[in-house]
């Protein structure tokens, strides 16, 4: 009996070590074959608009239109600094806005939000859980709510047409909140615990002890925050043209006609690149803090 | 004898006040560290809402001071505004096709690719997220569907004989909206896609062998049994995600399709909340319109997570 009862053990283990028993290989080969296909017209889009801005004009305007390059070059790119050096605000002018804004308002988000995020994650205290319960809410609707009243608020401030009208407000996005405090639950609390006893202040543990230790959150927040500033337009708080920002020049040379082509194509690829690239770069570590970004009821 | 118990009562108390204080100083420690972020979420999130709903009932245009008209804005708002009847219809209209939808990819691409070998997910996850993350992908469909011959929708149409004429894409009522459909499905493997990504790799692979032993057949038993009741906690934040972003559309519709678009056939409430809130200053009214957006957000959040408690029983 013991003998028969080891076979089966043996043949058992032998079905979990194969490591997925239930998979065809022709049901895989159809799933390859589907993904290949959708990934194909995923990328389709991208792959384009590259191509189009290392276009020479006279490929732009090409009938029928080729989708990738014969002479790549980079004139689109230098033609808009050059060309648009002429004008009232250089190019440069809305990159460098651009990048103040999402700097200056992913940083203190950062901050602000992981202060926040750690105290609610790590104690107990009343009014914590009910506020971390109106933060999740303010997840389930979109800025759009509220862009009318924030406006009126920021009117009484007296921000409107400064940075700070899109810098301050940044500091508090709810996401960047959420997924920190989520991420931080999973840190164990004996080592909190063993800083306090060699007598380390809050403000200490949480710079030298939480801090480094959730840098995969630092950049899931850093992704979710530069996204939402790099390609907002931010024309309702900002109207002079020298704060304005490079979505906002995107939109006015794409609707330049047909002469602006080539550099419509070039400040895309400018715009889109900074949120991909950052993201190829922090893969790994955002989906490390997806995987605690669940809501429990 | 009394004063012993006295004694001991006094100690407890003592006891009792050192750690109420105790407790009081890490709470006001608690509360510095919270009161940045608290104070910025109340002025730019809480107070909003709550001004949003008080100005929903007046009539404000910034200028004079707001006047109390009760109910007269929602009145008007269902019963005379026809344009914005075209706005909800269109907003639902996009939410109940590409909500559900986007949802459902989100979730069978993450599966899919849940098994493939670790760098070939990896690129394939970029390349799936990339138009979602990348914002303003979206503005080179305009390129491909362009309404002279030569966009490529049109050029490939009229090679094949299938239009004698090019398609007005962005300015036909007949195609603005599917357009832009397509586009929003293409964009919606977002913040909620990742999630889920990061839930299947946490599945507990134990569980899976458990499950062989009890006799689960095929991958989608597998799935509704297993898979999916792990993942009720990311499938709750996928939700949450797309109905925000499916409720919210007007980026892409207002800059391919323009605005005000032909016919306002592909006006979005939201856009409808800007045509009256920025650019007429009727602000009373456009906070009933905001009030009412947010009120559907809410109540779809709410519905669908009762909804996906059920998942896996």
């Amino acid at each position: 009996m013991s003998k028969k009862n080891k076979e089966t053990e043996v043949v058992k283990h032998h079905l979990i070590q194969r490591r997925k028993p239930n998979r065809s290989i022709g049901g895989d080969l159809a799933i390859y074959i589907f993904l290949i296909l959708v990934g194909i017209a995923m990328v389709f889009p991208l792959v384009y608009a590259i191509n189009a801005a290392l276009k020479p004009l006279d490929e732009l305007f090409m009938f029928p239109p080729k989708v990738f390059a014969r002479n790549p070059t980079l004139d689109n790119f230098a033609d808009l600094f050059v060309n648009m050096s002429k004008s009232t605000v250089t190019f440069s002018r809305y990159v460098f806005n651009t990048v103040f804004m999402t700097a200056a308002g992913t940083a203190g988000h950062l901050l602000i939000a992981s202060m926040g995020a750690f105290v609610l994650a790590k104690y107990e205290f009343p009014g914590g859980q009910t506020f971390f319960k109106m933060v999740t809410v303010a997840l389930m609707f979109s800025g759009y709510v509220t862009q009318i009243p924030n406006y009126l608020i920021i009117n009484k401030l007296g921000w409107i047409d400064t940075y700070w009208a899109v810098v301050i407000p940044a500091f508090a996005f709810p996401m960047g909140f959420f997924l920190m405090k989520q991420f931080m639950e999973g840190l164990p609390s004996s080592l909190i615990e063993a800083a306090k006893i060699d007598g380390a202040s809050e403000w200490r543990v949480f710079t030298q002890i939480v801090m480094p230790n959730v840098k995969p959150a630092w950049l899931t927040m850093i992704i979710y925050s530069v996204q939402a500033l790099w390609n907002n337009p931010q024309s309702t708080f900002i109207f002079s043209e020298e704060k304005k920002t490079l979505v906002y020049a995107l939109n006015q040379i794409q609707s330049g006609g047909i002469a602006r082509t080539g550099q419509a194509q070039a400040v895309l690829i400018i715009v889109i690149a900074v949120p991909i690239t950052i993201f190829m770069f922090s893969e790994s570590q955002i989906l490390e803090t997806m995987a605690s970004s669940g809501l429990k009821d | 004898m009394s004063n012993q118990y006295f004694n001991k009562y006094f100690k407890l108390r003592k006891h009792e006040a050192k750690v109420a204080w105790k407790k009081a100083k890490i709470s006001k420690m608690c509360y510095l560290f919270l009161l940045p972020y608290a104070l910025l979420f109340t002025m730019f999130y809480i107070l909003p809402v709550i001004n949003s709903i008080f100005y929903s009932f007046t009539y404000y245009n910034i200028l004079e001071k707001p006047r109390f008209i009760g109910l007269h804005n929602y009145i008007s708002l269902i019963l005379e505004d026809d344009v914005f009847l075209i706005g909800i219809k269109n907003t639902f209209m996009i939410a109940i096709i590409t909500g559900p939808l986007g949802y459902i990819l989100s979730f069978l691409f993450a599966w899919l690719i849940n098994e493939l070998p670790r760098w070939i997910r990896a690129i394939t996850i970029v390349v799936f997220y990339a138009p979602s993350i990348s914002g303003t992908l979206y503005t080179i469909f305009s390129v491909f569907f362009r309404g002279d011959s030569y966009g490529y929708a049109n050029a490939f149409l009229q090679d094949w004989g299938f239009i004698d004429a090019p398609i007005l894409w962005f300015n036909d009522p007949r195609y603005m909206l599917p357009i832009c459909m397509v586009i929003i499905l293409w964009m919606s493997l977002g913040a909620g896609f990742l999630s889920f990504v990061a839930g299947l790799q946490g599945v507990d692979g134990s569980q899976y062998e458990a499950g062989y032993m009890d006799g689960i057949k095929n991958r989608w038993q597998e799935l509704w049994y297993i898979t999916l009741p792990n993942m009720k906690p990311m499938l709750m934040f996928g939700a949450v995600m797309t109905i925000t972003s499916s409720f919210g559309v007007c980026d892409v519709t207002m800059a391919l399709c323009g605005y005000p678009s032909t016919d306002y056939a592909a006006r979005t409430v939201v856009t409808h909340l800007f045509d009256y809130g920025f650019s007429r200053f009727e602000m009373g009214y456009a906070c009933a319109i905001a009030t009412m957006l947010f009120l559907i957000m809410i109540l779809c959040n709410k519905a669908i997570q009762s909804l996906l408690r059920r998942v896996g029983t």
